[in-house]
């Protein structure tokens, strides 16, 4: 049977009976098997998606299908909260966690029939771009440099999710985006990812790291199948205050590529010097493309692009450092015991927590105290709203807002800077989207002289998923990107 | 004024919205359920958590804004209190700090028989926190989050009290409006309802004192005692020279006296801020205007009301309104009956039986449509009120009704004129030496014809009636 399957094609296998869920779920997790070196998966939860598959084979049996993806494996981030199943956010302070509940995406996937293979590796708490915060290691992206053997970042904080469906560990998988954590290691892993607009996507039951940035979406190896998957988690949730009420859509059967008399926004600020030439050159193309498909180009400002970032380390770290205030060990998680409860508080934070999230814990709660918070918070909070505000003026004049993913290509796990900051610059075309709550999607483009990804980032207006993932294929069909990694891991 | 010195009280209630279930989770909230019983996924605040907010608890943070005459606002926020507990299971309390859901507002309250009114400076909504139980074992502190989650409103009062007396009045003013609106059950005992007190002392004219909070006051008794002694203990400090540190005290209910919790030094930095889980509440003036055309009468309104309608004096009228049930109460009774009659068998008889016996109104052992029954039958002098009081005792003690009592032992009044006469022409024509003496100017032998006939009667002749009667043949 053919590897590397996209979700459409699973589908389409199984309508023709050409193969079951059990055979493609035993494929799946033999894949992960061989791919330990990888490190994408926490939790592998065999039994129970054999035992799924085989339900799902009958259920096909019986022509009583729950949708037309019933049966095909996904794996999802190990920040969705799964019933009976392991769920730590990739920390030691949840290492013991089983939930006693279903987050309502993952509740959808189930509703749809999906199979999930088990849990993926994540950076901590979604605190990072390289996955390398996670308690459980970093994972390592199935993509090498042709000139050199040194592992690479997946990205983060998806880099589990990114890297499995790159590797085909998985057909496709969730992650959760607050600054880029789909895009950024979609961009780094040759797959296509999709950050839905805030509210789209229902958060109950997906452990919190910035509340109002969090938004769980598809990574995928094509633009159908992440509208495919997107309409499977998407909806209105009632347990969610701020999910939005608009009625689900059908993103895949609605799918149409022409960009005729589609007017695409290039901004300014999102030129660099520093960028990649390769990066900078695919961008080009990727206009030239556009235009030549009939798409008009426009250039554009967003004058605060370059706020954006310190913004998002204020505003991310203070919902962060509070939203990680119930890891107490009172009540779940890991415990050390203390002689009195203020040292029970320390003692399991300080061994529960790592670096990345203490860091942020810290900036968060800096920034809330008093005598700080007008300078810190608050501002933060005006000039998000001057960023929504750019956003909301582009969106006036264009339809959609082209720019690269990322500043860089994946790079090595042993060469990540000292200084934080540098990591944090991973993220700089990606917040401003999160900070403005709008859609975006990554899409692999072509590859750099060194034969890694490069992924370009398609932005769109509020609930204007439709037009960003059209625009998305336009670009995919035209481009016919299939570039695969090699399959050095399997052991 | 103690000792020449003026006290200035603020004070912040906390009372718990009366609603089936807690503000942001769909929880009970019944009281005195077996401890963890009532906690949801939300309430014990597991990972992925989200609060969504209870309808029916804004409602009713609305409809005690407006009986306390305040403003309501279209626009409020939640924000996020932060801080480390075991029994705050989100490591912050979900309140509203800068964007409350109600405004400026005031009460009316008696201040030595004149009327006073008190400023409200907001009401906003919050929740509650579970219970910690120390007492359990000798090492580990067991908590209860029963509670945790439970809406509550805090009613933040200007400064305008300037006498515990006036505080306690302030309380239960606030209390009496929220039973009205049946926004809180006003359960001082249970915690439905406690008080912070804010207290400082000053010299007339002179700059207001630097001010001290008692905390977690949960009875009348407790809000005076406390108040009196933190004035005297700041007087007594500022005399002897000493400067009051603003921090915040308990009150030792066994001792009398408060001690410092912890000073402003100490005090938490809460790191406020709106909490992204939650839109800003938003109400929409059509539905603000609903809940006003719902809300009952109240107990301003009622006493007028009284003593027109009623003629019941100020004192009287203000006695039975201060309670709503107890107003409920009288109302059912008083319905086409002699108002002083109903009053007096409501606020003596009735209160001092209930009193007695620990018991509220709502729980009395003898329904409205009882006593009023009763009372009929003293209006219409079918029994005396000496009768009356007995029979009051026997239904309060047997659950039994008047008439029931009246028919058994055969007690009502023989008011009927013609058996009347036949009796006293009978006592007359046994005694006719006295008949005569009588005559001859014997006046006081009238009593004698009065016993007679009674014992005859066996006590159930009207006395008013046989006194008539016996007085027109005595005298024909």
């Amino acid at each position: 049977m053919k590897i590397n399957l996209n979700f459409i094609e699973a589908c389409s296998l199984l309508e023709k009976n050409e193969t079951t869920s059990v055979e493609l779920t035993k494929i799946y997790l033999k894949n992960i098997k061989e791919a330990k070196e990888l490190n994408c998966f926490n939790t592998i939860s065999a039994e129970q998606a054999l035992d799924d598959a085989e339900k799902s084979d009958i259920r096909r049996k019986q022509g009583k299908l729950k949708s037309r993806f019933d049966g095909i494996p996904i794996g999802v981030k190990d920040l969705f909260c799964t019933k009976n199943i392991k769920t730590t956010a990739s920390s030691k302070i949840l290492s013991n966690f089983i939930p006693s509940y279903e987050s309502t995406v993952t509740q959808n996937c189930i509703d749809a029939g999906l199979i999930s293979l088990g849990k993926l590796n994540c950076d901590e708490f979604a605190m990072g771009s390289t996955n390398k915060t996670s308690f459980y290691g970093p994972v390592t992206n199935p993509w090498k440099s042709n000139k050199s053997e040194a592992k690479l970042v997946p990205g983060g904080s998806s880099g589990g999710s990114a890297a499995a469906v790159a590797a085909d560990l998985c057909v496709v998988s969730l992650g959760t985006d607050t600054g880029g954590s789909i895009r950024q290691p979609a961009s780094f892993t040759g797959t296509v990812g999709l950050k839905p607009t805030y509210g789209r996507v229902s958060r109950w039951g997906i452990i919190a790291f910035a509340s109002s940035l969090d938004q769980a979406g598809p990574i995928t190896k094509t633009v159908e199948d992440a509208a495919a998957l997107l309409e499977i988690i998407a909806g209105h949730d009632p347990k969610d205050s701020t999910s939005s009420i608009k009625e689900k859509e059908s993103f895949l059967d609605n799918l149409n590529s022409s960009v005729k008399g589609i007017k695409i926004g290039i901004p300014k600020e999102f030129k660099s010097d520093g960028l990649p030439v390769s990066t900078q050159k695919a961008w080009d193309d990727c206009k030239k493309l556009l235009q030549s498909n009939g798409a008009e180009l426009i250039d554009i400002s967003l004058p605060h692009t370059m706020d954006a970032l310190p913004t998002y380390y204020i505003i991310a770290p203070a919902e962060a450092s509070s939203n990680l205030a119930r890891y107490d060990g009172v009540r779940f998680g890991i415990r050390e015991e203390g002689e009195n409860l203020i040292e029970m508080y320390e003692k399991t934070r300080s061994i529960g927590f790592g670096d990345e999230v203490k860091r942020r814990i810290l900036i968060g709660t800096y920034v809330l105290s008093s005598g700080y918070y007008d300078a810190y918070y608050i501002k933060a909070q005006k000039i998000r709203s001057l960023i929504k505000n750019d956003f909301n003026q582009a969106f006036e004049k264009v339809d959609a807002i082209l720019t690269p993913s990322t500043p860089s290509t994946a790079f090595e796990i042993e060469n990540e800077p000292n200084d934080p900051v540098q990591t944090y610059l991973n993220d700089v075309f990606t917040v401003p989207i999160n900070l403005a709550g709008i859609p975006a999607i990554s899409i692999p483009f072509t590859n750099d002289e060194n034969n890694l990804p490069i992924g370009l980032q398609l932005i769109t207006n509020s609930f204007e998923e439709q037009k960003l993932l059209n625009i998305a294929k336009n670009v995919q069909d035209t481009i016919n990107y299939k570039s695969v990694p090699k399959n050095w891991w399997k052991s | 004024m103690i000792n020449g010195w003026e006290l200035v009280i603020g004070i912040e209630i906390h009372a718990q919205i009366k609603s089936n279930s807690k503000l942001f989770s769909s929880s009970s909230t019944k009281f005195g359920s077996g401890p963890n019983s009532q906690v949801s996924l939300v309430d014990a605040a597991m990972p992925g958590m989200l609060p969504v907010i209870n309808k029916f608890c804004v409602e009713q943070a609305v409809r005690s804004g407006i009986g306390l005459n305040a403003k309501i606002n279209n626009k409020s926020i939640f924000d996020r209190k932060n801080y480390f507990y075991q029994d705050l299971p989100q490591g912050y309390q979900i309140s509203q700090f800068k964007d409350p859901i109600v405004g400026n507002g005031f009460i009316e309250i008696d201040s030595e028989g004149q009327p006073k009114k008190i400023g409200i400076e907001r009401l906003h909504l919050e929740q509650d926190a579970g219970k910690s139980l120390h007492d359990q074992d000798p090492k580990f502190t067991f908590v209860d989050l029963n509670r945790s989650g439970i809406a509550l409103m805090e009613i933040v009062s200007m400064p305008d009290m300037k006498s515990a007396d006036e505080a306690v009045e302030y309380v239960k003013k606030v209390r009496s409006i929220l039973r009205y609106l049946d926004t809180c059950d006003g359960n001082m005992e249970q915690g439905s309802l406690r008080a912070d007190v804010n207290v400082s002392v000053n010299k007339p004219g002179e700059a207001l004192g630097t001010r001290c909070e008692i905390k977690n006051l949960n009875s009348f008794k407790y809000i005076h005692s406390a108040i009196i002694y933190e004035a005297k203990r700041q007087i007594k400090a500022i005399e002897s020279g000493e400067n009051i540190i603003q921090e915040t005290r308990l009150y030792n209910i066994d001792t009398g006296e408060t001690r410092s919790m912890r000073s402003k030094e100490d005090a938490h930095d809460y790191r406020y801020f709106p909490d992204p889980d939650l839109l800003p509440l938003v109400l929409e003036d059509n539905w603000i205007k609903k809940i006003k055309s719902s809300i009952p009468e109240l107990p301003d309104k009622k006493k007028e009301r009284f003593i027109k309608e009623y003629g019941l004096s100020e004192y009287d009228s203000s006695v039975i309104v201060s309670d709503k049930s107890t107003s409920d109460y009288f109302e059912k009774v008083v319905q086409d009956r002699n108002p002083k009659l109903v009053t007096t068998w409501v606020t003596s008889e009735l209160f001092s039986i209930l009193n007695k016996k620990n018991l509220s109104i709502d729980e009395s052992p003898i329904p409205p449509n009882q006593l009023g029954d009763l009372i009929d039958y003293i209006d219409s002098g079918k029994i005396s009120s000496r009768q009356a009081k007995d029979i009051f005792e026997e239904m309060c003690e047997t659950g039994e009704t008047a008439q029931n009592i009246i028919n058994e032992k055969g007690l009502s009044q023989i008011s009927d004129e013609s058996e009347l006469k036949k009796l006293v022409e009978s006592v007359l024509s046994l005694n006719p030496e006295n008949v005569e003496k009588y005559k001859n100017g014997k006046d006081k032998l009238f009593g004698f014809f009065v016993g007679e006939a009674m014992k005859l009667s066996k006590g159930k002749a009207n006395p008013k009636i046989l006194n008539e009667l016996l007085k027109s043949k005595l005298n024909s």
